[in-house]
């Protein structure tokens, strides 16, 4: 049980940074997802709070203690690896008890945290396997129980499912999830996928390209993103952006070439203004064709059975704005220009030039 | 290939057998020569299946030596052919574990340069610095020793890269667990590298081992006293020179029980040894 601080952390390898300063007050029992592409920092950011990377500036504190010259076993942290790194000549019981063998705690006690944590994962049976003899899904549950054996402060997972195959990791999603609700203990977790981070986390932050895009909880972060990175990074299909000029009286957007898009309401404090406008997938809506506030051509169409996603573009072919718009199964779009309405108040306004939310 | 022709199949076989005899006649030849006495030996032809005085060849050259020759007890030299092997096998195992350990796992000064001065000597073998080396081994008071039988052979560079190579395959993620699990470098090594490594400790000790039992030129050179011969140069000095008769019934049980550990070891070992070189438990 423990608070992590994370105070302007910065890395950098010899010349190159590849965290520029990341801040983050993380509460007691709190699960924050970590979500980015590849090579955004993240995986580093866990292995500065574990200890497996230096720090090159900044401050990582674990329940108030700044941490950042203490050696991993020091930190009172437990950490679950992509590939699990479990000891292949150990059995499982010996995998799981080997942290508490150097740690010294007596034999009877070993046994009773191996087991327990055996028994909340499902692993009795199997404590006298090899890892080789294991499937995937149980070497991801005895990294796990490594982890739980310890009852350490902090438990950093870093990208713990994506060896896994999509049904497993679907229910990996909801063990983590009962376990975390059972043990309550703080959690960082490092995911590049979006339904992980949606899914799992208490809160989460975005990053990319080693900065921080957003901070928040899940649904807030989706409803309400504060750049067009996180607005396109989150969500699937990612939100539609499209680029254009609000008109003086705040009522509709001239996109390029001649394309016009209306707005649902007037926005007279945009009006004259360069912005992104972006709306997700299912905030449109299929309209009849007078309605029309937008009305892209239809380029293809994916039948997904509960609904369908619709792909398009508006504008001249050559500097095109695409649009997704996830329609439900019951329309029947036809080829041409299919005729769009707003869900309204679901619209989002960006800065053109820094990607930055404007409030609209 | 598949062919069913009856004739191919005679043709294979007799080609096969060709090959086993080639390779199996002589090994005959010494068994044969080493169960007859010495004038049975003499006789023209030799004789090609074995004699009555098998026990009492192996219990002269063991205890007794040649008359005439060498007459140094065959198992005191057996004696120091093993001690040489094993400590030439398990020194350069244990030494080049440890250093390799040191060059995959830590970063310090002048690591690439430790390496490639490691990877430079394996372009010196024993033969080309033996002047040297028998001149530090000699100013060290080493002649006649065990160390100085075995020391100069100790220091290996195939066995360093061989476990170099092996723990660049080993994840870096294992190291992570044991350092997050509260692990310092030794109990790693002790506790992940070390069991890990047991394969390829046993291939490199099987070939290490007869490596170290032919060795011939070295301790011709370092051992002055019949006390400290190795059963090699044993056989050698078993054939006196000039114009006196070999004893050859002697000198083939002698090669005889010199060849009998390497085998044994190769046929003990061959599980593991095949293991350590094709397959990494990870």
């Amino acid at each position: 049980m423990a608070t992590v601080s994370i105070r302007n952390v910065k890395k950098s390898f010899g010349e190159t940074e590849v965290v520029h300063g990341i801040s983050m007050e993380i509460t007691d029992g709190e699960f924050v997802v970590m979500v980015g592409p590849s090579g955004c920092g993240k995986s580093t950011l866990l292995r500065m709070v574990a200890g497996l990377e230096s720090i090159t500036s900044g401050e990582i504190a674990i329940d108030g203690k700044v941490v950042n010259n203490l050696e991993p076993k020091d930190r009172d942290i437990a950490m679950v690896f992509q590939n699990y790194a479990l000891y292949p000549h150990m059995s499982v019981y010996d995998n799981m008890a080997y942290g508490l063998k150097i740690r010294g705690l007596a034999k009877p006690d070993i046994d009773a945290r191996v087991n327990r944590a055996a028994d909340i994962l499902e692993l009795s049976k199997l404590l006298k396997r090899r890892p080789r003899e294991l499937s995937g899904g149980q070497r991801q549950r005895v990294a796990m129980g490594r982890a739980i054996v310890r009852e350490p402060k902090v438990f950093l997972f870093d990208e713990p499912l994506s060896n896994l195959d999509a049904k497993l990791r679907v229910q990996m999603r909801e063990e983590l999830q009962a376990l975390h609700r059972r043990l309550g203990t703080t959690t960082l977790y490092v995911t590049h996928d979006q339904v992980e981070a949606m899914t799992l986390a208490h809160r989460m932050l975005v990053m990319s390209v080693g900065k921080t895009e957003q901070i928040g909880a899940p649904l807030e972060v989706y409803t309400r993103p504060e750049t067009t990175f996180v607005a396109g990074f989150i969500g699937s299909p990612p939100m539609n952006l499209i680029p254009g000029r609000v008109d003086a009286d705040g009522a509709s957007l001239a996109g390029d070439g001649d394309t016009r898009v209306k707005l649902p309401q007037a926005y007279p404090q945009l009006g004259g203004r360069s912005v992104l406008l972006g709306v997700r997938p299912e905030h449109l809506e299929i309209c009849a064709e007078g309605e029309a506030q937008l009305e892209p051509e239809v380029d293809f169409i994916e039948l997904l059975g509960s609904d369908s996603l619709v792909y398009g573009h508006i504008g001249r072919s050559k500097e095109s704005t695409r649009i997704a718009a996830r329609l439900h199964a019951s329309v029947k779009p036809q080829d041409g220009h299919l005729p769009l309405k707003f869900i309204a108040e679901n619209l989002h306004f960006f800065d053109p030039e820094s990607g930055k939310r404007i409030e609209g | 290939m598949i062919e069913h022709r009856p004739g191919f199949t005679i043709f294979c076989h007799a080609m096969l057998l060709l090959g086993v005899a080639a390779l199996v006649f002589p090994l005959w030849i010494t068994l044969v020569a080493s169960t007859h006495t010495a004038s049975e030996m003499r006789q023209v032809p030799i004789p090609l299946w074995p004699g009555t005085h098998m026990f009492a060849n192996y219990y002269t050259v063991l205890t007794k030596g040649v008359e005439g020759a060498s007459t140094a007890p065959m198992a005191r030299m057996l004696f120091n052919s093993l001690v040489m092997a094993l400590s030439i096998s398990i020194g350069k195992i244990v030494i080049s574990i440890l250093s390799a350990f040191a060059i995959v796992y830590f970063r310090f000064p002048l690591r690439m340069f430790f390496f490639w001065m490691i990877f430079v000597t394996l372009m010196l073998p024993v033969q080309v610095r033996i002047f040297p080396t028998y001149k530090v081994v000699a100013d060290l008071h080493m002649i006649d020793t065990y160390a100085g039988l075995t020391l100069p052979l100790i220091a290996s560079a195939t066995a360093t890269f061989f476990f170099r190579q092996f723990f660049l395959t080993v994840p870096d993620e294992l190291m992570e667990a044991a350092r997050v699990d509260g692990a310092g470098p030794l109990r790693f090594f002790w506790d992940i590298v070390v069991p890990l490594s047991r394969t390829n400790m046993a291939a490199l000790f099987v070939i290490l081992f007869i490596y170290g039992w032919n060795q011939y030129l070295w301790p011709l050179l370092v051992t002055t006293q019949e006390s400290m011969y190795t059963a090699v140069i044993g056989i050698k000095r078993m054939m006196p020179g000039g114009e006196q008769a070999v004893d050859w019934n002697l000198v083939m049980s002698a090669a005889m029980l010199a060849m009998l550990p390497p085998a044994l070891v190769v046929i003990l070992m061959q599980k593991w040894f095949v293991k350590g070189l094709i397959e990494q438990e990870k």
